[in-house]
């Protein structure tokens, strides 16, 4: 039968995941050598006092009154470095190393946010040649 | 390869284009991709390929004789002119209206929409002065939907970015398999609502159907008003003051708040028990591994 019974371990610490890549805690995430459950709070609101300039002008052009779809982007740990989820390549963008991170979680998920905007809207993004090779011509 | 044009990729066969862009069908199993940040990315808010549209630019377009399809690529043609504010007139419950929008947009629909309106967008900003049918705004990645009257079934299914409003009443599996986003219910909302839901946030205002969050991975429903019944493994969690903060905030830029405020909400979360990480044991996994 499917699992019937949570056993994964707690986020206790904003860097938890960069001091211990593995985050293998409770006995049964030692037992499968596998994290159970996201390397973040999925749930975590954006705090709107913290929000950068940057952010601020991609509301006003689109038009928008909140973060909108990026109150879903969470800085995220990959292989112990910081990284974002980009749902349109479906995998981990790693934060580079001369990016300092600050020690909340709030100013972390605001930094992952523009550094996933500038990303997905660049011409380095992976769909743009995706879009060339597969849009109807 | 980045200098290659348009016409000749057009000259090109689908498989020869993808080969020329640096693209590769190899098999990447057990492969990890790397892929870093550009510290000092450019500042841009719209994708390479969107239109360049200005909101102050207007048209009202009448569809009372138009096919859907005509209609969406009439839209496509609008906003490759650059207007940025579409009115659509007479929609009479067409089916399909407006999918697939990837840039922002003020797109406002005087009337009613039949199913699967609004699907599959990313950016724009929507009102639809009417009722729409089944699954509006599925797998709706970004924007804002507004529904002035009431929805259908399936209302945001798959939907995993954005705000998608209904200020009447929806029917049963309003936000199935939800992956992000918020969905707002100004009424009531049918049975198995947030079934599978995985991430993203939804807000009903009146009453909840049967079956509530059944099998819900992970994210989390507020509910105003009655709930009929909890699915398997959704389970009530305490409405903290971050959470009060936030519907307050989220229902006021919808002038849904209600006049006795938030605190009457019911939070209706996950159990996690039904994660199944443990569903093989580590034998099995080795050997599949």
């Amino acid at each position: 039968m499917a699992g019937t019974q949570y056993r994964g371990s707690d986020i206790k610490d904003v860097d938890q995941f960069l001091d211990d890549a593995s985050g293998l805690e409770s006995e049964r995430e030692k037992e499968i050598g596998q994290h159970i459950g996201y390397r973040y709070d999925v749930n975590l609101v954006p705090d709107y006092e913290r929000i950068t300039p940057f952010l601020t002008k991609y509301m006003e052009v689109m038009g928008w009154e909140d973060l909108n779809w990026l109150e879903d982007i969470h800085m995220g740990y990959e292989d112990g470095n910081a990284a974002v989820f980009d749902r349109n390549i479906n995998g981990w963008v790693r934060v580079p190393d001369t990016i300092n991170l600050p020690d909340n979680q709030q100013d972390r998920d605001m930094i992952a946010r523009e550094l996933l905007v500038k990303y997905q809207m660049s011409d380095r993004h992976p769909l743009v040649n995706l879009r060339k090779a597969y849009r109807k011509y | 390869m980045a200098g290659m044009s348009d016409v000749d990729l057009q000259a090109m066969s689908q498989e020869e284009r993808a080969k020329t862009l640096g693209m590769t069908t190899e098999q990447l199993t057990g492969r990890s991709l790397f892929v870093e940040f550009d510290a000092d990315a450019e500042e841009r808010f719209t994708y390479p390929w969107a239109a360049d549209v200005d909101y102050n630019k207007r048209f009202e377009l009448d569809t009372d004789e138009l096919s859907s399809t005509q209609v969406n690529a009439k839209m496509r043609a609008l906003m490759e002119e650059g207007y940025g504010t579409i009115v659509i007139k007479n929609p009479r419950g067409k089916h399909g209206l407006g999918v697939g929008i990837l840039s922002r947009l003020n797109l406002i629909y005087e009337g009613s929409l039949g199913y699967f309106a609004v699907g599959l967008i990313d950016g724009p900003n929507v009102r639809i002065n009417g009722r729409v049918g089944w699954s509006c705004a599925e797998n709706m990645m970004a924007g804002t939907v507004i529904i002035e009257k009431n929805a259908g079934s399936t209302f945001g299914a798959a939907i995993r970015g954005g705000d998608l409003v209904c200020r009447g009443s929806v029917g049963s599996r309003t936000g199935i398999d939800m992956k992000g986003g918020t969905i707002i219910v100004g009424g009531d909302t049918g049975a198995l609502s947030g079934f599978m839901m995985q991430r993203g946030r939804m807000i009903v205002c009146g009453n909840a159907g049967k079956n509530l969050g059944d099998s819900m991975y992970d994210g989390n429903i507020f509910i105003g008003g009655e709930i009929k019944s909890l699915g398997v493994d959704a389970v009530t969690a305490e409405l903290t003051d971050i959470d009060k903060s936030w519907l307050r905030r989220k229902l006021s830029l919808y002038e849904m708040l209600p006049e006795k405020g938030v605190d009457h909400f019911t939070k209706v979360v996950a159990g996690k028990q039904l994660w199944n990480y443990d569903n093989l044991e580590p034998s099995e996994k080795k050997i599949i591994l």
